[in-house]
């Protein structure tokens, strides 16, 4: 829950201003990015995600830190599983080849 | 020191272990707060400990929303679920926390609809799926998630989505600072403040700290050497005799935090006039209730809820753990009746909590050291 995974904003959607597809380590999924409505990120941008919500834009450099943070802590397979259990899809069918 | 080779810039690591032991008076005893539960876990995994002098304590704080939580609200929020058409959906890490009739898991065990959601938005998900049944998310954490069940909130009203409930344990991290500094038992030197929280709520709200109190705070981030870099900012403080706010996570923390979350949890919620913390007690100001305005969608407002009130068990000290008093290992039940495989106390549930967190990396590595001088 406490956990902030870094993603890169890879789709927007013209009709679902408030959400856009994301990719972590090749998993992608739709977060929120209602928390960042002041400035809200363009595909390319990498964004810092907690609990399905894009809560700050960071460099990707940044990014790729944050990923090294959380396999060093041990916590990057749980991130990955939290990334997967976004819109209560099934973990397996969806990963990007 | 082997973990230094591990570490990224390894030789920076060396050096920043330097300037701390250069900076730390050998003639004074330090004891700097780190409060986000985040960091507790970090410190302990990279056994940051070997890189402090031995007069640098550091003391583990009240950042873990899970261990916080008093057994009660568990109660309560299950007492919703029960015998009634309603799925409690909440956190994995909320799953194995224990309730006094058994943990959300448990409860699913004996025919209880529990689900775990990574979103409070698809709890909101799963009443748009579920129209026939009605969907409670169990929202707990500090302000790095409040603001997402906020947006929920305002999410459900939009959509006029009416089989939705949260049940709100948010709490805020400012108000348990204060009262870890009024505690009369407690003396601390400088604070490591959170670094996902004041994402959020910025770094402003840690002045008072700095002002009131004279204490520096620097907030950080969760590699070794950002923490690593926050003692040496808060040594370099107190050797000047200064105390101000630092900002070592300037890479993902702006100053003023983040305005549009600010607004979502002003909009969805309000101050509690006051609330109990597992550990700390009652604590005034300290936690988030929702707004009349969204009254439909308060499962406290739209149910009854009994209010329960438990007493944590005596033998477990988890309190005197919580304000930094004890060291986990200090409790009588550490690592005997309360361990992570059957939690007493919440500090040893979450890989946050400073229980958990010593039991896995000191108390094992300690268990092993002794196992095999034994076998010698």
């Amino acid at each position: 829950m406490c956990l902030a995974i870094p993603g890169q904003v890879v789709e927007l959607f013209p009709d679902q201003p408030t959400s856009a597809m994301i990719d972590v380590v090749g998993v992608r999924r739709k977060v929120d990015l209602g928390l960042l409505q002041d400035d809200l990120p363009v595909k390319g941008d990498w964004v810092l995600i907690h609990v399905g919500f894009a809560m700050s834009k960071i460099s990707e450099a940044d990014a790729a830190d944050q990923m090294r943070t959380l396999r060093m802590l041990g916590e990057a397979e749980a991130a990955i599983e939290e990334i997967e259990g976004y819109g209560l899809e099934n973990a397996e069918s969806k990963k990007a080849s | 020191m082997k973990f230094v080779d591990e570490f990224r810039e390894p030789e920076v690591i060396t050096r920043t272990s330097e300037e701390i032991r250069r900076l730390a008076d050998p003639n004074r005893h330090y004891r700097i707060m780190e409060v986000c539960g985040g960091h507790t876990h970090a410190i302990y995994r990279f056994g940051l400990k070997d890189l402090l002098p031995s007069n640098l304590e550091l003391i583990h704080g009240p950042g873990c929303p899970v261990c916080v939580l008093p057994m009660g609200r568990i109660d309560d929020g299950l007492s919703i679920a029960q015998d009634r058409n309603v799925i409690f959906a909440a956190f994995g890490d909320m799953m194995r926390v224990p309730g006094t009739q058994g943990s959300p898991l448990e409860h699913k065990a004996r025919g209880m609809d529990v689900r775990i959601v990574y979103s409070p938005s698809d709890a909101l998900k799963l009443a748009h799926t579920n129209p026939d049944k009605h969907v409670m998310f169990f929202a707990i954490g500090f302000e790095t998630t409040a603001p997402s069940t906020a947006l929920t909130l305002m999410r459900a009203k939009n959509h006029g989505i009416h089989n939705f409930s949260v049940f709100c344990n948010h709490v805020t991290i400012i108000p348990a600072i204060r009262a870890i500094l009024d505690s009369p038992d407690m003396r601390l030197d400088a604070f490591i403040g959170p670094g996902h929280v004041s994402t959020v709520i910025g770094c402003r709200p840690y002045e008072w700290i700095a002002k009131n109190e004279n204490k520096p705070v620097a907030v950080s981030g969760f590699e070794p050497l950002d923490i690593l870099q926050s003692i040496v900012m808060v040594l370099r403080q107190l050797k000047a005799k200064e105390a101000k706010i630092e900002n070592q996570y300037k890479r993902v923390v702006p100053w003023e935090g983040n305005r549009a979350a600010l607004r979502a949890m002003a909009d969805a919620f309000e101050l509690r006039p006051y609330f109990e913390w597992r550990g700390l007690g009652f604590i005034s100001q300290s936690a988030l209730r929702i707004r009349d305005s969204y009254a439909e969608w308060d499962a406290e407002q739209r149910f009854e809820v009994p209010g329960v009130r438990v007493t944590d068990p005596k033998a477990a000290q988890c309190g005197e753990v919580l304000k930094g008093v004890l060291k986990p290992h200090q409790c009588k039940l550490f690592g005997k009746e309360c361990t992570p495989e059957h939690p007493i106390g919440a500090l040893m549930v979450s890989s946050e909590g400073s229980c958990a967190a010593y039991f896995n990396y000191e108390h094992r590595k300690t268990a092993t050291v002794t196992s095999i001088a034994s076998v010698a």
